[in-house]
């Protein structure tokens, strides 16, 4: 039996990991993928606490988080490809369109 | 006798009218004089039935027809009220109105609009019913309203002319004064008894103080005056000759103008409880009497003259009433009806043969022309003038005995001066029209013809009842009198008539006498020496202009009342134009005087606080606005921050233990 | 007054007949042919005819009660709810209104030729609103009635009026009543302070408001604020310069509208007299008022007499009949609160009726001028002969209705005090003088010489509308108790809580008076 601190924990490590990327790496694709890690972080904990609590609810959260990072990631990568023919750059310290 | 019969007797006329009315453009004017005729001829049937009931048995009885206003202590029927008053005037209304259709079939031959002159006629003789039949005086006021109406109707009957329009308005708006009156004196009747019924508020008549019946007395005299045509509001009457003639000798001279004398008459318990109230209407009735006859003097209109002698004798009802002798003054107003309803129609159907010729100078010479219309208007003149044994005689000598026996003896005078002024004027009248040399216009001459039977059947009727109507009531039986004793016994303040004896016979000789100097003076003026009464004329002209102008009060009224009338109403008009209204635009130009000073401030000083608010926090924008990076990174290190601030708060808060 | 009979069946008729004209004027929406336009907006107010008389028809005479009642929560936190009811005072002009409004359907039929759907869908949105103002008894739902008339009432002015100031008047119209209504609604608004002042909830539910005891200090300024808003719409004297304006420039069937359906004093005798018994028996109202009335009586009946309009003429003629009703409801006795509630009904036949054929002149000579009148008697006989019943019947002539409502208002006036009746009395004869001479002067004499050679009679639909008025004036003039029994009960219970007032008063006075007397400090009494 795992105990329920370990899920805890390691959605802590990865929430943490992706919290980073986000703010400190520079790559657009990357800072993407760091929000899908910390939204499967968030995954765990409910789904953890669904199974401790016995409630369903938690899961179907997680469900319904899971489809909306689906779109998420869809959303943005279509950004990224807008912002990319722009000849820009996928460099995130260079858009800076919502200055001022 | 059925209660059907009494109810029959306003509506036939009511149906024959809504008939001839309604659908009487479809057939020939001569079905429509039938059917009105019939109408009439019917309730006159219906009447003589119930006056067979009501000699043998004079109680009063009353017919219900339905609950008419309801509501709080006001409740108020249609109903008649069947007593010998009643039947009196049923008879006169009804057999006389009978007569008068009759005549007016061939009077109005040829007429166009003869079909509305029947429907008219009919309506009226429902009014008139109205008036006399009702058991509480708003069925009375119902009828006396709608003679009027009717009255307005006829005396407009030739609408095109504009001194008939003129004369109409004018007899309606003086009978409106007059039934202004009439309307307070039923106010304060309910006021008084909570009801309108005469057996009931005549029965407790006598719990009034004098003040207030001699307050009620004196408003219904108000209305008795106008409808009347008594001083000062007789003006109407003489201009109301503008109608046909039947309609005047119907209306304007049998029946409609003494309704006054009847609604007095039934109201009697009021003005016997207030000598005031009496006093004054034997002093409006005589001097009326007086009055108009001295008008009527003069005049060459022969209708205008038998209006004034109608004013005349109305003015001699009123004085037998003023006297407490109502019983004689509606003998009285029966011989009138009978005479004078002879004199018009007599005097329409010479204007008839004259081809509508009303002037009496250019008339003369007609007694071979026209011998049965002359010899049925000599007993008409012979019974106004009191010359016995005809009708007026009697009932003329009954009133001046009953004024001398209460004392009255100024109204005694008047009357006497009364007769000889009557009987001087009506035979002026006969001689000017029927005797001397022909002044006929030469045009008019050869058509000079005696009037249909259907004219003359009735004039000779009615002569015959002006012939013997008057032994009806004189002495010695007084059978009349006696009939109507019940309704008309005077109460309380008036005394009994005394026995006369031998005065009573001088005073009948007095007043053949004076009736007989009348004649003589009229015979001497007019047959034997046809140049005085010019001379006379010219001799004191002032005089004479002022008869002939009926003493100028038409153009008084006019400008004491009618103009300052209509000057206030221009004057008013003028305020609420010029005034009232400027008022009210010179609010609205307030308001938008205000509303530009409104802008004005909206533009100089709220905007430029809003302006100087707007830079202020522009000013301060542009310094911090650098901490919008647009790297979406410090955006999000920004909430990270946030967020764990956050929860450090919230933590700190919920659970008071710092988590660092 | 206080009980409240459901609809029978529960079958909501009185809301039937208040959406009934509105649902009638969006279904005439999307048609495009004129004449079947008409067609439908006639047997719109055809059928609210039938309903309105089939409510007549159950309604129960000779009872206080509030019947056919219907009520839903609408703003419940402010005690405002869609209540609708009738009793002996309302239920006659509901048929009445419907009857004007179908009168007024035909005589516009051939009249109107611009914009006939808008026309038609104005008419019946005004004859909703109309409904509305009679049958809500919740005074914020009557308001909105109150207020939203002014709408369609605007556009019909404006749009198809006659004269060449239309628009001002409509303007004038439309602000005039506006401002009164301002100080009504807040005189209906302290109603309810006070209400919640004793109850600790907010109600401006008839009903519910008449359960509460005003205090008279507050009533009086209630009663002054109503009193604006009711005397601007009726109008009373010195308030209706609007009326000229908006019933000669106006199109006919406005002025029939506006003249006949008497929606300011039926105020009063809705709302003013049972909620504030006290304030309408106060003494110095009363005088006010009625010196009021008396002026309107006499002075309106004068400046009639000189008008050369006919139109004017008429203007003026309702502004003296007007007086005639507000000196009956302020007699405050039966007689006069009765005639002054049928006279408010005679004149929706008579001076509408007038109005009517103002309008038959005006399509027939293209003005109502007296001057370029004359002996129309021999060219339109039957048209003269209608014009002459409705005229009596409006100068009070025995046998029609008008004769029942001023005899029973001047009744009513002369029993609270005899100076009243004497003054009013006059009127009448005024008022057979302005209609006389007009008639003397436009409808006798010889032909006049600006009168067209061909002028045609009475029109069948014309006729119809004569004849239906004719057989109203004639109804009510000889048989009026039907129609006195529907309103008599309402009647009584308003003049027994208006009495209670006047003992109240009585009351006081004499409690003052005693105290006075007894040397006691004035106080204390309070």
């Amino acid at each position: 039996m795992i105990p329920l601190s370990a899920y805890v924990t390691l959605s802590v490590i990865l929430f943490m990991t992706g919290l980073l990327g986000v703010l400190i790496r520079r790559n657009f694709i990357i800072v993407l993928m760091s929000v899908e890690i910390m939204l499967n972080a968030a995954n765990i904990n409910l789904v953890a606490f669904s199974h401790y609590l016995e409630s369903m609810a938690g899961q179907m959260a997680a469900l319904f988080v899971i489809a909306i990072a689906a779109g998420e990631a869809a959303v943005g990568l279509a950004i990224i490809i807008v912002v990319f023919r722009g000849n820009i750059s996928t460099n995130v310290d260079q858009i800076n369109l919502l200055k001022w | 006798m059925s209660d059907l019969l009494v109810l029959l007797i306003p509506v036939l006329p009511l149906i024959a009218a809504l008939v001839n009315g309604l659908l009487g453009h479809r057939y020939a004017p001569a079905l429509a004089a039938r059917v009105a005729v019939g109408a009439v001829g019917l309730s006159f049937l219906c009447t003589i039935a119930i006056l067979a009931g009501v000699l043998s048995d004079p109680t009063p009885r009353e017919v219900i027809a339905y609950a008419w206003i309801v509501g709080g202590e006001l409740h108020v029927n249609l109903g008649f009220l069947i007593d010998p008053l009643t039947t009196v005037m049923l008879m006169v209304v009804t057999g006389v109105g009978l007569l008068i259709h009759v005549y007016s079939i061939g009077y109005m031959q040829g007429e166009a609009g003869m079909t509305r002159f029947f429907v008219y006629m009919n309506l009226f003789m429902v009014s008139m019913l109205l008036l006399v039949m009702g058991n509480n005086f708003l069925v009375l006021f119902i009828g006396w309203e709608g003679v009027g109406l009717c009255s307005y109707l006829l005396i407009g009957y030739y609408f095109n002319r504009v001194s008939a329009a003129k004369a109409a308005t004018k007899a309606f708006v003086v009978n409106r004064i007059g039934d202004a009156g009439f309307l307070i004196a039923i106010f304060l009747v309910f006021v008084n008894f909570h009801t309108l019924d005469y057996l009931t508020v005549f029965a407790r008549a006598s719990e009034l103080s004098t003040a207030t019946a001699t307050a009620i007395a004196l408003c219904l005299l108000v209305g008795a005056v106008g409808k009347s045509a008594q001083i000062p509001l007789y003006t109407w009457l003489p201009d109301a000759m503008e109608g046909p003639t039947p309609v005047s000798a119907l209306i304007h001279a049998a029946t409609m103008v003494t309704a006054g004398v009847y609604m007095v008459v039934r109201s009697h318990a009021f003005y016997d409880m207030a000598p005031a109230a009496l006093a004054t209407l034997g002093m409006i009735g005589g001097l009326t009497a007086l009055f108009a006859a001295t008008i009527g003097l003069v005049q060459h209109d022969i209708k205008r003259v038998l209006a004034y002698s109608t004013v005349s004798q109305l003015g001699y009802m009123f004085l037998a009433c003023g006297v407490g002798a109502y019983s004689v003054a509606i003998f009285h107003l029966v011989t009138h009806a009978f005479f004078k309803a002879l004199l018009f129609l007599s005097a329409g159907a010479v204007i008839h043969s004259l081809a509508g010729e009303q002037d009496i100078r250019k008339m003369g010479g007609l007694s071979r022309k026209i011998p049965v219309t002359h010899a049925v208007f000599l007993i008409g003149v012979l019974a106004i003038a009191g010359i016995p044994p005809l009708a007026g005689f009697w009932s003329k000598d009954e009133i001046m005995v009953h004024a001398f026996a209460h004392h009255q003896y100024a109204l005694y005078l008047m009357a006497a001066a009364g007769v000889l002024l009557t009987s001087f004027y009506m035979f002026r009248l006969t001689y000017v029209t029927f005797y001397g040399p022909s002044r006929v216009a030469p045009d008019v001459e050869p058509h000079i013809h005696e009037s249909p039977p259907v004219m003359t059947v009735p004039l000779i009727i009615l002569a015959g009842l002006s012939v013997f109507g008057g032994l009806l009531g004189g002495p010695p039986a007084h059978f009349f009198q006696g009939f109507l004793e019940s309704v008309t016994m005077p109460l309380g303040a008036v005394s009994p008539v005394e026995d006369l004896g031998d005065v009573g016979v001088a005073l009948l000789v007095v007043s053949v006498v004076i009736a007989l100097c009348g004649w003589g003076l009229a015979h001497y003026l007019y047959a034997i020496r046809p140049g005085v009464a010019d001379d006379w004329s010219e001799r004191y002209a002032g005089v004479y202009r002022m008869l002939l102008n009926k003493y100028h009060v038409d153009e008084c009224y006019d400008a004491m009342v009618v103009e300052p009338v209509k000057r206030l109403g221009r004057l008013w008009d003028w305020i609420d134009r010029r005034i009232i209204d400027r008022v009210v635009t010179g609010v609205g130009h307030g308001a938008n005087v205000g509303g530009a000073g409104a802008t004005w401030a909206e533009k100089y000083v709220i905007y430029w606080g809003l302006n100087v608010v707007g830079y202020t926090s522009h000013c301060v924008a542009w310094s911090w606005r650098k901490l919008q990076t647009g790297l979406v990174n410090h955006y999000a290190t920004v909430i990270v921050i946030g967020l764990f601030l956050l929860v450090h708060v919230l933590l700190v808060w919920f659970t008071s233990t710092s988590v660092l | 007054m206080f009980e409240e009979l459901p609809s029978p069946y529960g079958f909501p008729l009185l809301s039937v007949i208040l959406f009934l004209p509105l649902l009638g004027a969006m279904a005439l929406w999307p048609q495009r042919d004129a004449g079947l336009m008409k067609k439908f907006a006639l047997g719109v107010a055809g059928l609210e005819l039938i309903l309105s008389a089939i409510l007549l028809y159950r309604f129960i005479p000779e009872s206080a009660a509030m019947q056919f009642s219907e009520r839903l929560r609408w703003i419940p936190d402010l005690g405002i709810s869609y209540h609708l009811a009738v009793d002996g005072i309302s239920v006659l002009f509901v048929p009445l209104s419907a009857f004007i409004m179908v009168l007024v359907m035909l005589s516009s039929w051939d009249g109107v030729r611009d914009n006939v759907k808008p026309y038609l869908m104005s008419l019946l949105a005004l004859e909703t609103t109309i409904m509305g103002i009679f049958v809500s008894i919740d005074l914020i739902l009557f308001f909105v009635f109150w207020e939203l008339m002014l709408v369609p009432s605007y556009f019909l002015i404006k749009l198809w009026g006659v004269g060449e100031h239309r628009e001002d008047a409509a303007l004038k119209y439309v602000l005039y009543t506006l401002l009164g209504s301002v100080f009504m609604l807040v005189g209906f608004a302290l109603l309810s302070l006070n209400y919640h002042h004793v109850r600790d909830v907010y109600s401006f539910d008839f009903l519910e408001l008449l359960t509460v005891s005003v205090p008279v200090s507050d009533q009086l300024i209630i009663f002054w604020l109503i009193f604006m808003g009711l005397a601007f719409k009726a109008p009373m004297f010195p308030f209706h310069s609007w009326l000229p304006d908006a019933l000669v420039q106006g199109p006919i069937g406005m002025s029939v509208v506006l003249a006949g359906i008497k929606l300011g004093t039926y105020g009063f005798l809705r709302f003013s007299f049972p909620l504030l018994p006290e304030a309408s028996t106060h003494a110095t109202v009363v005088a006010v008022v009625t010196g009021l009335a008396l002026v309107a009586i006499v002075w309106g009946a004068i400046v009639a007499i000189i008008q050369s309009d006919f139109r004017r003429l008429l203007v003026f003629s309702s502004i003296s009949h007007l007086g005639f009703v507000v000196l009956g409801l302020f007699s405050l006795n039966f007689q006069g609160v009765q005639g002054g509630l049928l006279q408010m009904i005679n004149l929706g036949f008579t001076t509408a009726g007038l109005f009517f054929f103002a309008g038959f002149l005006y399509d027939r000579l293209g003005h109502t001028l007296v001057e370029r009148c004359g002996g129309l008697a021999s060219k339109v006989p039957w048209l003269a002969t209608a014009l002459l019943i409705i005229g009596m019947a409006s100068i009070g002539l025995p046998g029609t209705n008008g004769f029942i409502g001023e005899f029973l208002v001047l009744l009513g006036a002369f029993q609270a005090y005899w100076v009243y009746g004497v003054v009013a009395v006059s009127g009448v004869i005024f008022a057979a003088a302005y209609f006389l001479w007009f008639y003397e002067r436009a409808v006798f004499g010889p032909l006049g010489t600006m009168v067209p050679r061909v002028l045609p009679d009475l029109t069948p639909r014309e006729s119809g509308i004569a004849v239906a008025l004719c057989v109203m004036i004639f109804w009510i003039g000889l048989y009026p108790s039907p129609f006195l029994r529907t309103m008599n009960g309402s009647v009584q219970a308003v003049v027994d809580r208006l009495s209670r007032g006047a003992v109240a008063h009585r009351a006081q006075d004499r409690m003052a008076q005693s105290h006075v007397v007894d040397h006691e400090p004035v106080g204390k009494v309070d």
